[in-house]
């Protein structure tokens, strides 16, 4: 008998406790697809958030470190620049990275570090259930935006492939939705161009990925998924937004 | 060995590389400029890593990426910069990953001055950042002292898998001195919890949290169990002319420099009068100032600062003998001549 479906090696065997319809199980799935796909398993180093992927030491099957809320980028640098020859990525939430995280990282991008950086939008803080992010789009209601987030008051919600694709040290970012059966498929070769870009030191290389929280959106995943691709994807706009190219 | 003519910036910073430091990440701040401009130079000269980062905050995660990855690392900054380094010191606390920190201490609080001060103390002592921890805290009095205790402070970090601080200030951080220097380490420690890639093991993993109910307080017992061993064995402290004086006084780094001639003064118009300085600020030398105390009538506590290590003298001073207290804390540094008529005065 054939087998065509497995759990990927870069995977521990372990139940993941996200919510129903979260997207971070997922793309750790396609994350661990990638490694063990381009064979890099033992030479990888993950840096997880601070947030709901925090844990996610639990669940990958190789070499993962903890980082302060927003910092990864500045822990993935050091690694990086001690230990050139590993692949080193970080793993972050739209509050770690676009909000408290802003300047480790710009500055990671702008010195144009070889590492790769794993963007989950979900256009909300999960971890505490629910509040404003970055990206919580105008009009939308979170815990702290009852009235649904006004332009106005709150300002606006921050494009960050739109913010690193200006940055000269960028080397290749990319935009996509985890919202049906094509999305995962596209997500998949994003991710994988961006650690084959790793490998190939040919830079910065950032993937953001727009997932569902349908606990903290107050949706079933079905609605979550459709609300992805009709809503959130009009505003945060898939597509590649820069890509200086591979060998 | 012939000595050579540094700052307190680059005779710290030879000291690390001799320790085998091979990561300095930094962010300019007066008085310790120096510091990152010497090793932008010295870092790739001995094949290791510079960088100048966005922030304080920035450089002290860096140098959590270098240690979790197993390098001997370093950051230095001055009052502020390790204001914003606190959550860093934290989580290498947690995570127990051994990192050394140096304070050139300027006056605060807030942006305050750029001139030398001892304001930092509780900061660098009672932990400075979140969470029940401890560091280990250096207070050199000269040029040559940060060299050897920052030689020190990388086995030390990694001994305990702790961060080490060195409180030093703008005095120490400016002045040139000669200094000796140590043999270069050759062999370090393996550091079989870093995380350099899982070939040939199991994956690693770093981290401080734990959500599990009970294991973060298993955790912290064990962080105490080790801050204990820490109490008993790393206390460092030296006395002068203690033998048959009466007073003492107790003062730390550029301060207790600044003691020693007072107290030598004294000396030499007949007053019998001891210095006793703690070098490890934590863990501080409790029982051994205890023990010098009891044969005592008088103490003086000087600190450029309104009076932070007297907290600690306090504690030590069971016998309830009169403390006097001189301080300077507005970047003004004391003479002797200043010193010892503060002394006179109350003696």
């Amino acid at each position: 008998m054939e087998v065509i479906y497995k759990k990927p090696k870069s995977l521990k065997d372990e139940v993941m406790i996200y919510c129903p319809g979260c997207g971070h199980g997922i793309i750790h799935r396609l994350i661990a697809e990638v490694i063990d796909e381009l064979d890099l398993r033992e030479k990888t180093i993950g840096i997880a958030p601070v947030g709901c992927a925090v844990i996610a030491y639990n669940y990958f099957n190789f070499d993962v470190t903890e980082s302060a809320h927003g910092r990864a980028p500045a822990v993935a640098t050091a690694i990086k620049r001690l230990l050139p020859d590993r692949i080193v990525f970080t793993y972050q939430g739209d509050g770690d990275l676009a909000a408290i995280g802003t300047a480790e990282i710009i500055h990671a991008a702008a010195r144009g570090e070889n590492i790769t950086v794993i963007f989950v939008n979900n256009a909300v803080y999960g971890m505490t259930k629910g509040q404003m992010a970055p990206t919580t789009l105008p009009g939308m209601k979170t815990t702290t935006t009852v009235y649904g987030r006004d332009i106005n008051y709150h300002g606006y919600p921050l494009k960050v492939c739109e913010l690193l694709s200006q940055i000269d040290g960028v080397s290749y970012v990319e935009r996509t939705a985890i919202d049906s059966i094509q999305g995962i498929i596209k997500t998949k070769s994003a991710i994988k161009k961006a650690f084959q870009y790793q490998v190939e030191n040919i830079g910065f290389s950032f993937v953001e990925i727009l997932s569902a929280c349908p606990v903290n959106w107050k949706m079933d995943p079905i609605e979550a998924m459709k609300w992805i691709s009709e809503v959130m994807s009009k505003y945060f706009v898939l597509g590649v937004y820069k890509d200086k190219g591979g060998k | 060995m012939k000595k050579v003519l540094l700052t307190g910036c680059e005779a710290a910073a030879e000291a690390a590389i001799h320790a085998g430091c091979r990561f300095y990440a930094g962010y300019p701040i007066t008085p310790q400029n120096r510091f990152p401009e010497y090793m932008s130079q010295r870092m790739p000269e001995v094949g290791g890593v510079f960088i100048q980062a966005e922030s304080e905050i920035s450089a002290i995660n860096m140098v959590f990426g270098a240690s979790v990855c197993g390098f001997r690392a370093l950051t230095s900054s001055s009052s502020p910069g390790i204001s914003l380094k606190q959550e860093g010191i934290s989580y290498l606390a947690g995570c127990e990953l051994p990192a050394v920190i140096i304070n050139m201490n300027r006056g605060g609080p807030g942006l305050g001055d750029v001139t030398p001060s001892q304001s930092d103390y509780f900061q660098a002592t009672r932990g400075g950042g979140h969470g029940d921890y401890r560091t280990i805290v250096y207070a050199p009095w000269d040029v040559q002292e940060i060299y050897d205790l920052t030689y020190i402070a990388f086995d030390v970090a990694d001994k305990y898998r702790n961060p080490v601080l060195i409180l030093a200030d703008g005095i120490i951080a400016l002045i040139s001195e000669p200094v000796k220097f140590k043999k270069e380490k050759k062999r370090l420690p393996i550091k079989k919890w870093a995380l350099n890639g899982c070939k040939g093991r199991k994956p690693n993993s770093i981290k401080s949290l734990f959500l599990t109910p009970g294991v973060l307080e298993k955790h912290n017992w064990h962080l105490y169990k080790k801050y204990k061993k820490i109490e008993e064995r790393e206390v460092k402290f030296e006395k002068y002319f203690c033998d048959e004086a009466k007073n003492l006084v107790v003062s730390f780094g550029t301060c207790a420099r600044i003691c020693y001639e007072s107290v030598k003064i004294l000396r030499e118009k007949g007053v019998k009068i001891g210095l006793f300085r703690p070098i490890t600020l934590w863990p501080f030398p409790y029982i051994q100032l205890e023990k010098e105390i009891e044969k005592k009538e008088k103490l003086f506590v000087v600190e450029m600062n309104l009076g932070q290590m007297i907290d600690d003298v306090k504690i030590a001073n069971r016998k309830n003998l009169p403390i006097y207290f001189y301080g300077r804390p507005g970047g003004g540094v004391p003479t002797p001549e200043e010193i010892k008529r503060f002394i006179e005065k109350n003696l």
